[in-house]
């Protein structure tokens, strides 16, 4: 029984490993979701993980199971099927939902700080480092001691060693 | 001078701080969506009643006044809390328009029998589409429809008193002067 088994466990770890490759990361997707024409179904599956579910808001309709995910997804095939171009998909959904429904916002005046912001932010602070390193340069080489400096600083060590002694 | 200079970054950390934190203080739901729609005309729709020989819902009974249209389904928790409110919009003299989202008729028939039936007219969207032209995404949503068949508000969840009396009726008193 037992040397059955081990015998066995080539065949088993191979079965394991054949399943692990067969079975695909799950998808929101139903199969009755799925076109015929497997290259309109490829541009819906793009389109759809660009767009947001409003329901659950973080997710894509591509992802999402909620109900209006699936909605939204059958939505966009049926445009797709009706000839609508992926910018028309995508605008009809905008004119619906708003820009929200876009997962990369799009570039308006609204928006301009969220692009642009942490970019100008990071340049500020680049400018700002640059600025205090080149003052530190600036501060860094001490010049020598002038003739009259070493003079003064000489005199004044002797007194001190002359005023130590005495103290003790 | 200098020392102003040194205060920079501490001036711009409270004005992010605040920038941020004022929406949250201000009690704004960050789940709630602006509608596209605001100061639109309704998108076209034709709905069939929820009973045979009744009139359904279309687009074109929105204008003459201003209304509320109901988005309502049986299966939806708040939707059944909000009933009693819309009655008692209904009877002070609201016309509210009522939009079976996605819902068993039978379910809605049986729904508004125990519940009360605020619709003076109820248009049934099976499939959700007529929804998706609105741009629902949460039932219950209300909607508020001036004289020219324009949408001026979409409320999104349950009407509550405050909701009812802060909003939907000093807006549909001033739509109707």
């Amino acid at each position: 029984m037992i040397r059955a088994t081990i015998r066995a466990l080539p065949l088993l770890s191979a079965l394991l490993v054949a399943a692990l490759l067969v079975a695909a990361p799950a998808h929101a997707v139903q199969p009755d979701e799925v076109l015929d024409d497997p290259a309109l179904e490829a541009r819906a599956r793009t389109l759809s993980a660009e767009v947001r579910c409003v329901v659950c808001q973080n997710q894509s309709i591509d992802d999402s199971n909620a109900e209006l995910a699936r909605d939204l997804r059958l939505l966009v095939r049926e445009r797709l099927q009706a000839g609508d171009s992926d910018d028309e998909v995508l605008d009809y959904l905008v004119a619906r939902f708003g820009p929200f429904v876009l997962l990369e916002p799009p570039k308006t005046d609204s928006t301009l700080l969220l692009w642009y912001g942490p970019a100008a932010l990071l340049g500020l602070g680049a400018i700002a480092v640059a600025g205090v390193f080149l003052r530190r340069r600036r501060t860094a080489a001490p010049t020598p001691l002038s003739d009259e400096e070493r003079r003064r600083l000489e005199a004044l060590l002797e007194d001190d060693e002359s005023a130590g002694g005495r103290s003790t | 001078m200098r020392r102003l200079f040194a205060l920079i970054p501490l001036l711009a950390a409270v004005g992010l701080i605040a920038a941020l934190g004022w929406p949250l203080i201000e009690g704004r739901n960050p789940q709630e969506l602006p509608s596209v729609l605001l100061d639109k005309p309704v998108p076209a729709f034709d709905l069939p009643a929820l009973e045979p020989g009744e009139p359904g819902l279309a687009s074109g009974d929105l204008a003459g006044k201003p209304v509320l249209v109901n988005v309502f389904a049986s299966w939806c928790a708040p939707c059944r809390a909000e009933i009693p409110r819309l009655q008692g919009l209904a009877e002070e003299g609201v016309t509210i328009y009522g939009l079976a989202y996605k819902d068993d008729p039978e379910a809605t028939r049986r729904f508004l029998e125990v519940l009360g039936n605020p619709y003076a007219r109820i248009g049934v969207d099976r499939d959700g589409r007529t929804g998706l032209e609105f741009g629902v995404y949460g039932v219950p949503e209300t909607y508020v429809i001036d004289a020219a068949g324009v949408i001026r508000h979409r409320h999104v969840g349950e009407v509550t008193d405050r909701v009812a009396d802060a909003t939907l009726v000093p807006l549909l008193k001033e739509l109707a002067q």
